[in-house]
């Protein structure tokens, strides 16, 4: 039994060194005035109206990227977990594919795709129809969120559908449910799990961005996340950023915990 | 017990090209129950999942209570299934369970309150409403999978192999359960198994099957005592198969001596099948029997011995309740009733096989 305690040794110094110093580095400068002498207006500073906004925008865009990609990862996973193995793993892989290449260069090319004259408008313009305004705007952003997480949605649902056995599915239909009444009553809560752990790892990625609403959305549009970097790196102001950071922490627990109170088996558990 | 409830016509279905039930035909009586018996692959599932509305024939017609419900989708059909790995709901408690065909139905809560206490009753499980499937045992959430489908009050009960996962003596104690319930509800059973001996126990009729086809059907002593061929007789507990040669009607020949039967109309001279059931066979002193024999192998068995005893080259498996040492010479005696002729196979699947468990 000792020899195995020693081999959590070097994950416990890894996440001491690398998870809990700087968890308290972050909680310290958040407090903390740039003497050094405790303060709460780090935090407060969330309450100013640019920040406000940052972060309504980001809640607003994050919620609304997580809904898009719940509606359209659902119906797939629904489709994938019907097919037989073979068909669909190739399935799968093509989805998981994209993210073997660089997360920044995907998103690079979105923003190629969608510039003023860029494909998507040398495509249109090539057809004769009006060039359309996408980069910069909100909705660029929520396309590059969609594109880049949607793969974190699909694979927790399909996980869960393919584990519910057929008999159960079976079951239903033989004490009477039509199709639409065996979804709603044993497929959806059979699959609660899955969509809890699908929705918390596109939610919070979608929430902390900052890279994609910098790369798509251009300088006008600020997200939290844009925010904090700024705070850090322009502003140098440690302080400030932290606290920030530290107000979005406690938006994602609450809003996971939220979460968490619907997932009665704790299969969700993705944080 | 008169008038045919399911009527199952010329029934095909092949998966990827292997035929699993070839041109099947078999109908079955209100209040009867039935068992299809045979070894896995043997096609009786596949039967079932077809009655049940979950498979679609290749070809042939289901005809339940003189409707052609081919087309029929499983929700409407009037029969309920009790699945072979129970399939209960596992974000439900028992109650609601139970209550799902009713709320299906939109059925009064005063009713559905009523049903699922009179089904909890029923599988002797009152108190369990509010309990989850995960922390019932597996007998448990057996019953309560009957239990969901009685509630429905169903003319046809479909059991798949609902009791092969437990342990004997829980098995045993379902056995009786389930014909209890059977005629205490006094509704059809179509239950699948390919354990010969729970079918012998519960089942008005017996249907073995085996590679798609029916072998026999009968009452459990009709396919026990008289099995119609090797298949049956080596299926259906142990039985001695012997090589043998009608002399003339009620006369054969075999172990190469002359024994006296009960059977005729086979012909003169014709090749048959001869079956002895061990617990048959009388072990009496070499002068007093037909022919002679050593025994060579004895176990015991609790309710019996087992022995083998050699005679003419052949082994034959003797039960008895008497013990006979290893090495006895003894006499070989057996009544004509209890010796049954069949045909000789003709086709592949008629033969005996090996019975994999």
């Amino acid at each position: 039994m000792k020899s195995r305690k020693l081999l959590t040794g070097p994950y416990l110094f890894w996440s001491v060194s690398f998870v809990i110093i700087p968890l308290f580095m972050i909680v310290y400068y958040g407090l903390t005035d740039k003497e050094g002498g405790f303060t709460l207006l780090n935090l407060a500073r969330i309450t100013t109206p640019e920040n406000l906004k940052a972060l309504g925008l980001s809640l607003l865009l994050s919620l609304g990227s997580t809904l898009i990609c719940l509606l359209l990862a659902y119906p797939l996973a629904m489709i994938l977990a019907e097919k037989k193995v073979r068909q669909s793993s190739f399935i799968v892989l093509i989805f998981i594919l994209p993210m073997w290449m660089n997360f920044l260069l995907r998103t690079l090319a979105w923003q190629n795709l969608l510039e003023k004259n860029g494909v998507l408008n040398n495509i249109l313009h090539f057809f004769h129809l009006p060039s359309l305004t996408i980069i910069n705007t909100p909705y660029a952003i929520i396309l590059g969120m969609v594109y880049n997480f949607l793969p974190f949605m699909v694979l927790p649902i399909y996980n869960v559908l393919v584990k519910i056995d057929r008999d159960v599915i079976f079951a239903a239909r033989d004490l009477g449910a039509n199709t639409i009444q065996t979804f709603t009553k044993i497929i959806f809560p059979l699959s609660l799990p899955g969509i809890i752990s699908g929705i918390t790892m596109v939610f919070v990625p979608s929430l902390t961005t900052f890279v994609i609403s910098d790369l798509l959305g251009g300088s006008k549009i600020l997200l939290i996340g844009n925010v904090i970097e700024q705070e850090f790196k322009q502003g140098s102001n440690w302080n400030t950023g932290s606290g920030l950071s530290l107000v979005l922490m406690i938006f994602i627990i609450a809003s996971m915990a939220l979460i968490a109170k619907y997932d009665k088996d704790g299969e969700g558990n993705a944080f | 017990m008169s008038n045919k409830l399911i009527d199952i016509q010329d029934i095909t279905k092949s998966y990827d090209g292997t035929i699993v039930l070839d041109k099947l035909n078999l109908y079955i009586r209100e209040n009867e129950f039935l068992t299809l018996l045979g070894p896995s692959g043997c096609g009786k599932t596949t039967l079932l999942r077809i009655l049940g509305g979950f498979e679609t024939p290749d070809s042939g017609n289901i005809i339940f209570d003189g409707k052609n419900i081919n087309q029929l989708p499983p929700n409407r059909r009037q029969l309920n299934t009790v699945f072979q790995k129970y399939a209960l709901f596992s974000h439900m408690s028992i109650a609601e369970n139970i209550a799902f065909g009713l709320k299906i139905k939109k059925k009064s809560k005063a009713y559905i309150q009523d049903k699922i206490r009179y089904a909890l009753k029923l599988v002797n499980l009152e108190g369990y409403e509010e309990r989850f499937a995960d922390s019932l045992s597996g007998g448990q959430q057996q019953r309560i999978a009957i239990a969901r489908a009685i509630v429905n009050e169903p003319k046809v009960l479909l059991l798949d192999e609902p009791l092969g996962a437990l342990d004997l003596k829980l098995r045993q104690d379902m056995q009786y359960e389930l014909i209890r319930l059977k005629n205490e509800l006094g509704i059809t059973f179509i239950y699948v198994t390919h354990d010969q001996e729970e079918a012998l126990t519960m089942s008005d009729t017996i249907v073995v099957m085996n590679q798609g086809y029916i072998q026999q059907i009968g009452t459990p002593e009709d396919i026990y005592n008289e099995p119609q061929n090797a298949f049956v007789a080596d299926f259906i507990g142990d039985s001695n198969i012997l090589p043998a040669t009608m002399v003339q009607d009620k006369v054969v020949k075999m172990l190469g001596s002359v024994w006296k039967c009960v059977d005729v109309g086979f012909g003169r001279g014709t090749p048959v099948d001869a079956v002895i059931r061990p617990e048959d066979i009388d072990l009496v002193k070499p002068e007093e029997g037909t022919i002679e024999g050593v025994v060579t192998h004895l176990i015991f068995k609790g309710v019996h011995y087992e022995m083998e005893v050699l005679a003419n080259n052949y082994e034959l498996l003797v039960h008895s309740t008497d013990m006979v040492p290893v090495g006895t010479e003894v006499g070989i005696k057996v009544d004509p009733f209890d010796i049954q002729i069949m045909k000789k196979p003709e086709s592949e699947d008629e033969e005996a096989v090996g019975i994999e468990e």
